[in-house]
């Protein structure tokens, strides 16, 4: 089954990136995680992402478009990479969600993908 | 053979195999609603063959073998491409199956499906009850304090969640056993009823599903047998349920436990569950529920021989919430504290639980008790006011309101 985990970080965590007492445990964490997916065989993709000041929401309303700096809403955690999984079952997603370094500075969350739909 | 009859060898069929037959449906394909419904139409199936043709050798396999013909059939149609393959699966499966009439059982499975912790906690016990025992949504939710289609929706989203998400069934493996275990049996209890006993006058949350809850707790003790944990959770359930005539006296009023007559205790109940939990402790693996079922087996004692047991009480409370320190235990701790003599030691351990305990009824009941105790009979009727207005049971409200009108005649 393929799911996909969606990492999410604190603006605490994401400010690590660039804060050069940080940067080295926090990319290398990501990076010996990301390998370790790879290596099991279980990555189908992913992708990091930019932080969230880089992002634009954009909306149609009644026609018109409206152009918004950054994510949607401000929330405690911001979303900062996501792969997708084929593994067994629900317990074997946890398991790699549970592995994540943003687990303890932030969450998971394991979504199953939506299967093909059925042809006719 | 009469419709009558036909009628009730498939419902004690229904009684016997529903759990397993839902469990055996679902491992395969994780869909429990699809298992309960094939199986629905295979009891309609045998009410109508069986009249006619006579009720078969192994009521049971029949009707796997008619409900898992209507789960290939509907798959057949929803996918035509892939359709010869689970329908051969399952055809093959058919071939394979013993003609003993003995299969396999997948209700441990199904029972840890329903307990994952990617399902609701609140929701966990009612999907147990529903997949395991057939319970319908109405008579669970009575139980839970409930509109029957609030339950039925939240059982439905429950056990959509558990096949979209993918959740295995499988029996977690040793490294996790122990606290998926845990779950379960937490489930179970919740379905048995809250922890009404260890407060005198405390309320009982929801009426609870005793007599099926107990008879999930005697499937956990034969489908883990060297866990004594599940031989606890019995024990304390059995217990619990040998008191139920003495609870209440002749005009409906609550009968506290220290008020009870043990000789109106069901003395088969007390002696099974004094048996589980001498078979536990051979385990020497000790943990909540048979430190609670302990507790209660201390309390019958007591009250059997009139010998005061204090002190061992108190151990097996602080034991409780060194393991389970749920605010329930903390409470009742306490309230074993202020028996043993000292009322202003258990004051101080309810204060430092008074912030989670605003509205939490025998929290109140607990500290009356103890200020009662100390001699401060005027707090004490207050606290009991308060107790008596989070109070949901009409016979415990009216056991309170004579305490406080004692209180106030002394005070």
């Amino acid at each position: 089954m393929h799911y996909v985990l969606l990492y999410k970080e604190t603006a605490a965590e994401v400010g690590k990136r660039a804060d050069p007492a940080e940067a080295d445990a926090y990319w290398g964490g990501w990076n010996a995680y990301m390998g370790a997916m790879a290596q099991a065989g279980v990555m189908v993709g992913g992708n990091g992402l930019q932080p969230p000041e880089t992002g634009t929401t954009l909306s149609i309303v009644d026609g018109v478009r409206h152009v918004h700096d950054g994510p949607f809403a401000d929330s405690k955690e911001a979303l900062g990479g996501y792969v997708v999984l084929d593994v067994a079952d629900l317990d074997a997603a946890l398991e790699w969600a549970a592995r994540a370094p943003c687990v303890s500075a932030g969450s998971v969350e394991i979504r199953p993908v939506l299967p093909p739909p059925p042809q006719s | 053979m009469t419709q009558a009859q036909a009628r009730s060898v498939a419902e004690q069929a229904a009684r016997l195999s529903y759990g397993r037959l839902v469990a055996m449906l679902a491992a395969r394909s994780g869909d429990i609603a699809a298992a309960e419904d094939a199986l629905s139409a295979a009891f309609a199936a045998a009410l109508e063959h069986w009249p006619v043709r006579g009720i078969p050798d192994r009521p049971e396999a029949w009707l796997l073998t008619a409900a898992r013909r209507t789960l290939g059939q509907k798959r057949a149609r929803a996918v035509t491409a892939r359709a010869a393959e689970p329908v051969l699966t399952l055809l093959g499966e058919e071939r394979n199956m013993p003609h003993d009439g003995i299969f396999g059982d997948d209700r441990l499975k199904l029972l840890f499906v329903c307990a994952h912790p990617a399902i609701d906690e609140s929701v966990q016990a009612p999907l147990m009850l529903q997949t395991v025992l057939g319970l319908d949504a109405a008579r669970i939710a009575g139980s839970f304090l409930m509109s029957p289609a609030a339950m039925g929706q939240r059982l439905v989203r429950a056990k959509t969640k558990i096949r979209d998400a993918g959740i295995a069934f499988v029996v977690p493996d040793a490294e996790q056993i122990g606290a998926r275990t845990g779950t379960v049996l937490a489930a179970i209890y919740a379905a048995y009823g809250t922890g009404w006993e260890d407060v005198m006058g405390a309320d009982a949350r929801r009426k609870g599903l005793a007599q099926e809850a107990i008879w999930l707790g005697r499937l956990m003790v034969q489908l883990l047998p060297d866990d004594p944990e599940a031989m606890g959770l019995l024990a304390l359930m059995l217990h619990c349920e040998a008191r139920r005539v003495a609870r209440r006296d002749t005009e409906g009023g609550f009968v506290p436990l220290y008020r009870q007559d043990p000789a109106q205790w069901s003395r088969p109940m007390v002696r099974e569950a004094e048996t589980w939990l001498r078979t536990a402790a051979t385990f020497a693996k000790p943990g909540r529920f048979q430190t609670e079922a302990a507790i209660q087996s201390l309390h019958a004692q007591s009250l059997m021989t009139g010998e005061a047991l204090h002190a061992p009480l108190n151990r097996l409370y602080d034991l409780l919430v060194a393991v389970a320190p749920s605010l329930g235990a903390q409470v009742a701790r306490a309230v074993a504290l202020a028996d043993s003599g000292a009322p202003d030691r258990a004051l101080l351990l309810l204060d430092q639980c008074a912030r989670q305990a605003e509205s939490y009824q025998p929290w109140w009941v607990a500290r009356s008790h103890a200020l009662r105790l100390s001699g401060r009979r005027v707090e004490a009727a207050q606290a009991v006011d308060i107790a008596i207005g989070l109070t949901e049971d009409k016979a415990i409200r009216r056991f309170l309101a004579e305490q406080t009108a004692m209180d106030r005649n002394i005070g």
